[in-house]
């Protein structure tokens, strides 16, 4: 085999492998070298692996040689070399743009810090990749309690406790999903996707495979922060260190989105998931009562970090009722909101670590003047956040115009006009920061708060470029989402 | 290709005019409307651009008589306000008023719904900065809620245009009416953008409070866009002419009582809108031409007028009626170019006004609408009232302010822009014709015969003499520094304080729902205390959930999942 063909192996294993030489490389500033290298190795390979699948069909990929039902698999199809190459390529302009971790995390620690990342993003990876269900969970695993520890970094005291009850939480969420595997191992005898996919139809009238679809949709909807399973999130993205809000923000939820539509679509099927169990009704309930209760208390917060993270809950409660319509329209709007919110939330998350360092907080009275003081920094914020409101010529009215398409294909009105409110009330939180920032006088004019380094302020407009690329050009995303979501629901006509 | 799309030279301008400064900018300024103007020149009638995207079939560019001559009128206000605000320093105003026309010219040539709905969007976002451009903190919370109901508009033209397009009408911009689906929704997205009663309140709210060059901008486009819009979209359809009337009859009395003479003038321009509206639901050849020309010429004198208001403020600093008066000493050229613009606006024969309105009330009579003739005919006296003689009074006679003393005349760049303006008013009201040739169809008619200057002439004289009876009687409300109630009352406290109600009424609920879930969980924990190890304090730190509440919500949604997957 040559080396091309390993790649699926390779950017699992090298992340995961550079893990603990960051540990070993010391303090200095060549753990973090170390760590940049690696995630752009991994982006490359990451492209290299789409054009791959997007020439010449889906990738399996065997571990050892050992043929599935035995050994372990990787299945790259076109959704998740997407999602990959956005995890990838969000972390990679994230991390880049993170140089001055040290600031925010004590000096002693920042090799920690690096490692931790690499085990975080390898986990992403394998979930993304893998055909095992129980490799899903193994790599559930590595990426949260890598997650978990990160979030404990923050400089504020209460990082322990979000992150702690992360941990209780995010530990309940993936026994549900051990649970549900458990269930569906015991029914079908295999643990690959494929084969359980073959076998589950026969056996879906038995209470234990309903059972395990249960604990399965409960255990994701917890790391997806499903309204009302969201409470951990908030304070989790408000005190971890912002780098890693970032981050989060941009690759975790999404990584769960993945999974939810992998495990629905893919071992149940759209028929068993959406159809027989009420599923479908159930992701339009819950998704839409968490895009007004988030955005409501996003209206009504102050903290900036926090309102941002309520947003993501309510931007990640679209994508649950996009895919609740249980139709190819809502499938493909809910991947195309995956990708355009990792944009647009990231680009957010990216632009307020220069607040955190130059100005010490992140409350709304702390973005006062800065459109002054850090122009560059707070025009990409406000671009960003034009995006999320929806605005013409933006990603996020992309992915708003195939929302609305498809809940009105269904004649669904009810969805149509709880869509407006949203972005109206998404109107109304951006305002609230925007208005502080070029409208307010700042609190204290001495303090020397500068514009960002060039260093974060390059990652930060590709990202916003991007969002207005995607918003322009839509043939890439619409037409890579389209064909995913036929070859997803395809396989399970 | 380039020279086929007439906004370009005013969105490359307001690009350039972010980097450049000095002389430069002022040359982007001014010649940015005049190159786009030659290009309309050399666009023939019938000239489409079009291209497919995401499978839909646009039409960005799309010529014809009505958009060539809201074409050429938002380049002549861009033109006049651009030399307007030659003397501000703000790159702010001068990216965000070149943008705005932009977006303006852009909409009126769209072709295609989807690319109407883009610039729609566009013309709210570059608008805004306008108003907050004036830095104070009325000017902020105003915008928010023009922002706002402006966003509402695009959101509803949105959705209208994704229904009537997966109708099976398509995406052409062209005659839409009532009874298509999806129409009604447009109709709303168009009525909000040009005022109609009861969601007005967006105009006479923000108007005003932007910045002197600000106003002479935004009563220019947002609005006659939206009439385009309707002329092009609703044509003939018969509720507008209720519509119409309501909105040309209802400012008239918040015009007379009000104080702020911008906001006189906010209220004023709802009031020729209703004209327009009501020229638009008759529908035929001449009230649509009479509507269109409606339009021209209100760009024109209203914005003579706001320019006029725009000076004494930028002079005195001050802009309430109460305060003002006797400025025609120092400022006696102001007071004249004002004073065109009030003869404009009242309709005076061999005025702009003239030509126009009466094309409308004429065909009004003649469809049979006489109770609608008479509202139109009491607006009109209404009009000469409020903007013909309240305005250039209050500002420039009535009693001698404080001002007098150092008001002087504003800077030379404000004086030309308005002398233009002035031109053009008292130049379509001779010669009639010159504008009549561009109007959407050729039709013979002739403003000046008797019965319509006699009639006008009368309305006139006796709307001036009840001005001046009611004034030395002493019945004449005197300018007051007040207040005046309008419907954004039920936006601002009914919404507003409801929000805070609901908040409060939330950390009410949740703080009890917290209570009664303690409870519960610590009576079932009674219970079950020989098997647990005691929980450890709590309400250590406030707004985080406690993890137990957590646990709570994933049983029960695993409870719920169980529950519906075996029924």
């Amino acid at each position: 085999m040559t080396l091309a063909q390993q790649l699926p192996m390779i950017v699992v294993i090298l992340p995961l492998l550079a893990s603990p030489l960051c540990v070993i490389a010391g303090n200095g500033g060549r753990a973090k070298l170390l760590m940049l290298l690696v995630v752009w190795i991994c982006t490359a390979i990451s492209v290299q692996l789409l054009s791959q699948v997007v020439d010449s069909g889906p990738i399996d990929y065997q571990f050892g040689g050992w043929e599935p039902p035995w050994g372990i698999a990787y299945h790259l199809d076109l959704l998740s070399v997407f999602v990959l190459l956005l995890v990838c390529g969000i972390s990679a302009l994230v991390l880049s743009g993170g140089h001055k971790i040290p600031q925010e995390v004590t000096e002693d620690k920042v090799s920690y810090f690096c490692a931790l990342i690499l085990l975080a993003l390898s986990g992403f990876f394998g979930i993304i990749l893998t055909a095992d269900a129980f490799n899903l969970f193994v790599f559930l695993e590595i990426s949260s309690l890598a997650s978990y520890a990160l979030i404990s970094m923050g400089k504020d005291r209460r990082a322990l406790r979000a992150a702690f009850q992360y941990l209780i939480m995010g530990s309940i969420g993936a026994s549900f999903i051990l649970v549900g595997i458990g269930f569906l191992y015991m029914m079908t005898g295999t643990l690959n996707m494929q084969d359980m996919s073959e076998r589950l139809p026969a056996l879906t009238d038995t209470s234990t495979v309903r059972a395990g679809f249960a604990f399965f949709i409960v255990g994701i909807g917890l790391k997806l922060a499903l309204f009302p399973l969201h409470f951990w999130l908030p304070n989790a993205y408000t005190f971890a260190p912002a780098i890693i809000s970032a981050l989060l923000a941009g690759t975790a939820t999404k990584v769960a989105v993945y999974m939810l539509l992998r495990v629905t679509l893919g071992i149940f099927g759209i028929n068993f998931a959406l159809e027989q169990m009420p599923l479908d009704r159930l992701l339009l309930i819950l998704g839409g009562s968490g895009v007004l209760f988030a955005s409501m208390m996003a209206v009504m917060e102050d903290n900036v970090k926090r309102l941002l993270a309520y947003s993501s809950v309510a931007q990640l409660g679209y994508m649950a009722m996009a895919l609740g319509l249980a139709s190819a329209a809502g499938v493909t709007a809910a991947m195309l909101h995956l990708f355009n919110h990792a944009l647009m939330k990231s680009a957010l998350f990216l632009a307020i670590v220069p607040v955190v360092i130059h100005v010490g907080g992140f409350h709304l009275h702390h973005l006062r003047g800065l459109g002054r003081t850090m122009p560059w920094t707070m025009a990409a914020f406000s671009l960003a956040g034009l995006s999320l409101i929806g605005v013409p010529l933006t990603a996020g009215f992309v992915s708003k115009w195939y929302l609305l398409s498809s809940a009105l294909e269904q004649h669904l009105w009810a969805l149509v006009v709880l869509i407006l409110i949203g972005s109206l009330m998404a109107l109304i939180y951006m305002w609230k920061m925007l208005e502080e920032i070029y409208f307010k006088q700042p609190e204290n004019p001495n303090a020397a708060a500068a514009e960002a380094p060039i260093q974060l302020l390059i990652p930060l407009w590709i990202l916003v470029a991007a969002n207005i690329y995607f918003g322009i050009d839509t043939d890439l995303t619409v037409g890579l989402a389209e064909q995913a979501t036929q070859a997803l629901l395809g396989a399970h006509p | 290709m380039f020279e086929l799309i007439p906004s370009l030279p005013l969105f490359v301008a307001a690009v350039m005019v972010g980097f450049c400064r000095g002389w430069l900018r002022a040359a982007v300024m001014l010649l940015a409307p005049v190159v786009g103007a030659y290009m309309l020149f050399n666009l023939a009638e019938g000239t489409t651009v079009s291209f497919e995207l995401m499978g839909m079939s646009l039409t960005p560019v799309r010529v014809d008589r009505l958009s060539l001559l809201f074409g050429y009128l938002f380049h002549l206000a861009a033109f006049i306000g651009v030399i307007y605000a030659l003397h501000i320093k703000d790159r702010l105003q001068d990216c965000s008023a070149l943008f705005y026309a932009a977006s303006a010219v852009g909409a009126v040539f769209a072709g295609d719904l989807l690319t109407l709905f883009v610039f729609w969007e566009l013309l709210a976002v570059s608008s805004v900065f306008l108003i907050l451009a004036r830095k104070s903190s009325n000017s902020l919370s105003s915008a928010l809620r023009y922002l706002l109901m402006q966003v509402g508009s695009g959101l509803l033209l949105l959705v209208g245009v994704l229904i009537y397009n997966s109708s099976g009408y398509g995406l052409e911009f062209g005659y839409i009416g009532l009874n298509t689906p999806g129409g009604l929704l447009i109709f709303l997205a168009f009525g909000i953008k040009s005022a109609f009663p009861m969601v007005h309140f967006w105009l006479t709210d923000a108007y005003p409070e932007a910045t002197p060059s600000g106003t002479v901008f935004l009563s220019a486009f947002t609005t006659k866009v939206a009439i385009y819009a309707l002329a092009r979209g609703f044509a003939g359809t018969e509720v507008l002419i209720y519509i119409g009337a309501v909105m040309a009859c209802f400012p008239i009395f918040y015009a007379v009582i009000e104080n702020d003479l911008r906001r006189v003038l906010a209220y004023s321009l709802i009031n020729q809108l209703g004209f327009m509206v009501v020229g638009i639901g008759i529908g035929t050849e001449l009230a649509i031409n009479g509507a269109v020309a409606h339009a021209f010429n209100d760009v024109l004198f209203k914005g003579l007028l706001m320019m006029s208001m725009g000076a004494v403020l930028h002079v005195t600093g001050e802009i309430r009626g109460s305060e003002l008066g006797g400025l025609y000493k120092k400022m006696p050229k102001t007071a004249v170019l004002c004073m065109v613009g009030a003869a404009s606006i009242s309709a005076f024969p061999l005025f702009s006004g003239f030509v126009s309105k009466s094309m409308i009330v004429v065909e009004v009579l003649r469809e049979g609408y006489q109770v609608i003739w008479l509202a139109l005919l009491f607006a009109a006296a209404g009009v000469f009232h409020h903007a013909g003689i309240k305005i250039p009074f209050f500002a420039f006679f009535h009693h001698d302010s404080k001002f007098v003393a150092v008001a002087k005349e504003p800077p030379s760049n404000m004086l030309i822009a308005m002398t233009i303006a002035a031109l053009f008013c008292v130049g379509i009201g001779c010669y009639p014709a010159a504008l009549y040739q561009l109007l959407p169809y050729q039709l013979d008619y002739t403003p000046y015969d008797l019965t319509h200057v006699l009639a006008q002439t009368q309305l006139l004289a006796f709307s001036a003499l009840a001005f001046t009876w009611l004034k030395l009687s002493g019945i004449y409300p005197d300018e007051l520094r007040s207040v005046n109630l309008d419907t954004d009352w039920l936006f601002r406290r009914v919404l507003m304080d409801g929000v805070a109600a609901v908040r409060l009424r939330w950390q009410q609920i949740s703080e009890q729902a917290q209570q009664h879930q303690q409870r519960w969980l610590s009576a079932a924990g009674a219970r079950l205390q020989p098997l647990f190890p005691k929980r450890g304090g709590q309400g250590v730190m406030p707004r985080l959930h406690s993890t137990d509440n957590m646990a709570f919500w994933v049983v029960f949604m695993l409870g719920l999942m169980l529950i519906l997957s075996y029924f």
